[in-house]
C-alpha cells in the first residue's frame, strides 16, 4: 500500500449541467503542505468541500489511506473526524464558549473523557494563542481570533490532514498575519495541510507543493519554486503576473 | 356602582376563594406541562423533518423519510386546522366510541390534547427556526465528524431554542388562556370555576371580572418570566480572561506564534511522543 494519505482520482463535480471540476487527480502525502491557487470560480473551494464530503462528487473517488470514502456511509463521520476543516467564515458554534467549541467534537465524536478533552483543547488553544479567551463566546472575539479558535477546534480532533478553505479571505488585512503565523507554525510541526488560498506569499514560502487550478482543471502543479519562478503553462504565467503585479 | 361590584367580589372571594385559587393552579399546571411536552413534540418533528436526504441515499431510507414527512405534515395541518375544543371532544368521547377505551383521568386527556395541539404549532416554529440557522453551523459540525442527531442536539437545536423563544412564549400565553376550553370535558380549570360559581350564585359579572383580572395577571407574570429566560439564554454579555488556570499561559506574554515559532512547538513534539 502507498503512503499517500489522500489520493484524489478522476474527481468530477457538476452542479446541474455546469461542470465545476473536471477529472481532478492529485495526491497528498504525510507532511505535505499543498497550496491550491487560482482565480475565483476555478473550483478550488468546491474541490476542498468535495474532499471533506460536504459536496457529493459526480464521479471519481477519494482514497484515504487507500480506502475509498465516497462509497458506504458507515465511515463518513470517522473519516471527517480525521480530516479537519477550517472554513472561510469560521463556522464556530455560536451557542458555545471557545473552550466548548474545542471540546464538543472530542467528547461526542471521539468519546474522549471530559478532563482529557479539556486538556487537549487548552493545549491547542495555547498553541494558537487563544487560551485566555476560553470563556468568551464566538460573537465576542475578533475575526482573526475566531479563525485561530477554529484552527484549534480542528486540531483538537488531532486530524491527519487539515483542510483550509480560504482561511484569511474574510479577515481584515491586519488580522491576516496572525492566522498565517499560526499556519506557518503548523507547517513547522509537519502537519499535513491542504490550503486553498489567495495569499501568494504563503503558497510560495511555506508550502511544499503548489497546485494551480483554472476552469475546473489542474493547469499546473509542482514545487513552489518552479511554479512561481518558471511556470510552464501560459495561463499560470498570466495568473501569477496578474496576482503578483509584476 | 363600583361599591356594589367590590362588595360582590368580596363576598364571592370569601366563599369561593380557595376554589378560584385551585382553578388558577390547575390552569397553570396544565398550560406549563402541555407547553413543555408540546415543545418536545415540536423539536422532535423538527429534527425528523430536516434529516438530510440526497438523491444518493438508499431507496428504503428515502421512502421512510417521505412517509415521515407526510405524517408530520398531516399531523400539523389537522391539529392546527381544527378547534382545540373539538379535538378535546373527539379524543374524550371518540376513543370510547371506536375502541371502547375510556379515560378515567381528565388530567391525562387534557394534557394530551393541549400538548398535541401545541406540538403542531411548535413543529412549524421549530422548522422555521432550524431553517434560519446559518448553513455554516451545520457544516462546521459535520466537518468535525458529528452525525445528524449530534449536530442537531448539540449545535442546531440550542440555537433554534434561543431564536424561537418568543414563539414558545406566545404559545405558553395562548395555552394559559385557551386551556379554558377544556371545561367541555369537565376539566376544572380557572374558567370552569367561573361557570360553576356563577351558576350557583347568579353573580355572572363580578365573577367574570375576577376571571379577567386573574387571567391578565397570569399572562403578565408569564411574559415577565419568559423575558427573563430569554435574557438568560442569550448568555453573559461579557467574559473574563482566564489567567489563573495552570494550563493557560498568562495573557499578554504570548499572543500568537511569531516568525521564530511558538513556544509550544517543542512541547508539541514531547506531547505527541508521550502519547505513543
Amino acid at each position: 500500500m502507498s503512503d499517500h494519505i489522500l489520493e484524489i482520482r478522476h474527481l468530477s463535480k457538476a452542479f446541474g449541467s455546469h461542470a465545476v471540476l473536471k477529472d481532478i487527480d492529485f495526491t497528498v502525502d504525510k507532511g505535505d503542505v499543498t497550496s491550491i491557487i487560482g482565480a475565483s470560480g476555478s473550483g478550488k473551494s468546491t474541490l476542498l468541500r468535495c474532499i471533506n464530503l460536504l459536496e457529493t462528487l459526480t464521479t471519481g473517488e477519494i482514497l484515504f489511506h487507500g480506502q475509498d470514502v465516497t462509497k458506504g456511509k458507515i465511515n463518513q463521520s470517522s473519516y471527517r473526524a480525521k480530516v479537519g476543516m477550517v472554513f472561510q467564515s469560521f463556522n464556530l458554534f455560536s451557542n458555545m464558549t471557545v473552550l466548548a467549541n474545542c471540546m464538543i467534537g472530542q467528547q461526542k465524536v471521539l468519546k474522549t473523557p471530559k478532563e482529557d478533552a479539556r486538556n487537549k483543547a487548552l493545549y491547542y488553544l495555547n498553541k494558537v494563542g487563544m487560551a485566555p479567551y476560553i470563556n468568551a463566546r464566538p460573537d465576542q472575539i475578533s475575526g482573526g481570533q475566531k479563525q485561530r479558535v477554529a484552527i484549534a477546534r480542528a486540531l483538537s480532533m488531532e486530524p491527519e490532514v487539515l483542510l483550509f478553505d480560504e482561511p484569511t479571505s474574510a479577515l481584515d488585512p491586519e488580522m491576516v498575519g496572525e492566522v498565517l503565523d499560526v499556519m506557518k507554525s503548523l507547517a513547522r510541526d509537519k502537519m499535513t495541510m491542504l490550503v486553498v488560498t489567495h495569499e501568494m506569499a504563503f503558497a510560495r514560502d511555506v508550502s511544499s507543493h503548489v497546485v494551480y487550478m483554472a476552469d475546473g482543471v489542474i493547469e499546473e502543479e509542482g514545487d513552489p519554486s518552479v511554479i512561481f519562478t518558471n511556470p510552464q503553462s501560459l495561463r499560470t504565467r498570466e495568473f501569477l503576473k496578474r496576482i503578483l503585479g509584476d | 356602582m363600583f361599591a356594589q361590584l367590590i362588595s360582590d367580589i368580596g363576598s364571592l372571594w370569601e366563599k369561593y376563594g380557595s376554589v378560584y385559587l385551585n382553578g388558577i393552579a390547575n390552569t397553570l399546571i396544565l398550560a406549563t406541562v402541555s407547553t413543555l411536552i408540546g415543545c418536545v413534540i415540536g423539536f422532535f418533528c423538527g429534527i425528523l423533518q430536516t434529516i438530510p436526504c440526497g438523491p444518493n441515499e438508499n431507496v428504503i431510507k428515502r421512502v421512510l423519510l417521505k412517509i415521515v414527512r407526510i405524517v408530520i405534515r398531516a399531523y400539523v395541518e389537522i391539529f392546527r386546522g381544527t378547534p382545540m375544543i373539538l379535538q378535546a371532544v373527539f379524543i374524550f368521547y371518540g376513543l370510547p366510541y371506536f375502541f371502547g377505551v375510556s379515560f378515567k383521568d381528565i388530567w391525562t386527556v387534557s394534557i394530551i390534547v393541549v400538548s398535541v395541539n401545541t406540538g403542531a404549532y411548535m413543529a412549524e416554529s421549530v422548522r422555521g427556526g432550524i431553517m434560519s440557522i446559518d448553513q455554516g453551523q451545520f457544516e462546521g459540525a459535520k466537518a468535525i465528524g458529528m452525525n445528524h442527531w449530534q449536530t442537531m442536539l448539540y449545535v442546531i437545536l440550542p440555537q433554534t431554542l434561543r431564536n424561537i423563544m418568543p414563539q414558545i412564549g406566545n404559545n405558553y400565553i395562548i395555552n394559559v388562556k385557551d386551556t379554558s376550553v377544556m371545561f367541555i370535558i369537565g376539566f376544572s380549570d380557572f374558567f370552569a370555576v367561573h361557570k360553576m360559581v356563577s351558576g350557583a350564585v347568579f353573580k355572572y359579572f363580578p365573577s367574570a371580572f375576577m376571571e379577567m383580572i386573574g387571567y391578565l395577571c397570569l399572562t403578565l407574570l408569564a411574559s415577565f418570566l419568559l423575558r427573563k429566560l430569554e435574557k438568560k439564554l442569550a448568555g453573559k454579555p461579557d467574559y473574563e480572561l482566564v489567567n489563573t488556570d495552570q494550563l493557560v499561559m498568562t495573557a499578554g506574554t504570548y499572543s500568537y506564534p511569531s516568525e521564530a515559532g511558538s513556544p509550544f512547538d517543542e512541547v508539541s513534539k514531547d506531547y505527541k511522543g508521550e502519547k505513543k
